[in-house]
């Protein structure tokens, strides 16, 4: 389904995409097409979800506070939970795991204050308590994720 | 450390740039700046570090890698920097962070994530790392993802700034 082309527009751009004012021409340039067919290509990949958007990674705690938070919520009601605490607009990831702690979410808020005002109210929502696993220390300097799309 | 144009800039592209051909320059009208100026900005907050990479955000999960895993460990304060560092090197970790305990209840303050294709490959790394970093006797867990209830990048609202 993906073609070379695809793939290296996939694996190649996650950590150096051009910043001048004609990215997808630079890009062309370099893989013998047209600017044009970039363009097609990035639009097709994200209307069928295999990129989420071409866009920054913010460095985590520069604007505004972020944690990771975790919950343990019974199995029969983690479904309607999620969805009350999908519905804070400052919740980005919300994954359940398999764990005593089995429902962990990213809040981004605009400060400590907002954060805690924040997790009050999902316990208060959600009749469960929250746990807070700030980020203390970020060991990790390249994000991209190098994919094997040979099968 | 951020001023308010960055900032208005940084909540103009986190959503995606606009697949155009000058989408530096679209975004550049929207916030009436110069396309320029907005490159020269993005250039240097990249230099900064503030934004750590800028560019294509694949959905992992979509691309055949079901598999997500966060992995802890439990090390002692002083030698987790050091190891975080020799586990971020990994290519198949893709984050690696120091987080706090919570006595009783949670002993891990190393967190990192591992992608695979299967549940299978991720064990496989798991054991690869343990070995390569030599962490046999540290206490870890593997948190497998079940369902997903929301996945989206991360979204910054207008909020006051840090010094």
């Amino acid at each position: 389904m993906l073609n070379n082309l695809h793939k290296q527009l996939l694996n190649d751009y996650q950590q150096d995409f051009p910043i001048s004012p004609q990215p997808f021409l630079e890009i062309a340039g370099k893989l013998g097409v047209s600017e044009d067919f970039i363009i097609k290509a990035f639009s097709l990949l994200q209307e069928q979800s295999l990129i989420s958007r071409i866009g920054p990674i913010i460095q985590p705690n520069h604007i505004g506070t972020s944690s990771l938070v975790a919950m343990t919520i019974p199995a029969e009601q983690l479904e309607s939970c999620a969805e009350i605490i999908n519905q804070f607009s400052e919740v980005n990831h919300n994954y359940e795991r398999d764990h005593a702690f089995n429902l962990w979410f990213v809040i981004i808020a605009s400060d400590q204050n907002n954060l805690t005002d924040i997790l009050s109210s999902i316990e208060k929502k959600t009749g469960f308590a929250t746990f807070k696993f700030p980020l203390l220390e970020d060991y990790f300097i390249n994000l991209g994720f190098q994919l094997d799309l040979n099968d | 450390m951020i001023d308010s144009v960055d900032l208005e800039l940084i909540l103009a592209v986190q959503n995606g740039l606009p697949l155009v051909s000058r989408p530096y320059a679209q975004i550049a009208q929207q916030l009436q700046l110069t396309e320029t100026l907005v490159i020269q900005r993005l250039l240097a907050l990249k230099k900064r570090g503030l934004i750590k990479r800028l560019g294509v955000i694949v959905n992992h999960r979509q691309l055949g890698y079901q598999s997500n895993a966060m992995v802890v460990f439990n090390i002692p304060d002083t030698e987790v920097t050091q190891i975080g560092r020799k586990i971020s090197q990994f290519d198949f970790i893709n984050l690696c962070y120091r987080r706090p305990r919570h006595e009783d209840v949670w002993p891990f303050n190393l967190f990192c994530m591992i992608h695979g294709k299967t549940q299978e490959t991720v064990l496989q790394q798991l054991k690869n790392l343990i070995q390569a970093c030599a962490l046999e006797a540290y206490e870890h867990d593997i948190l497998f993802s079940q369902r997903c209830f929301k996945q989206r990048g991360a979204r910054y609202k207008s909020t006051p700034l840090k010094s």
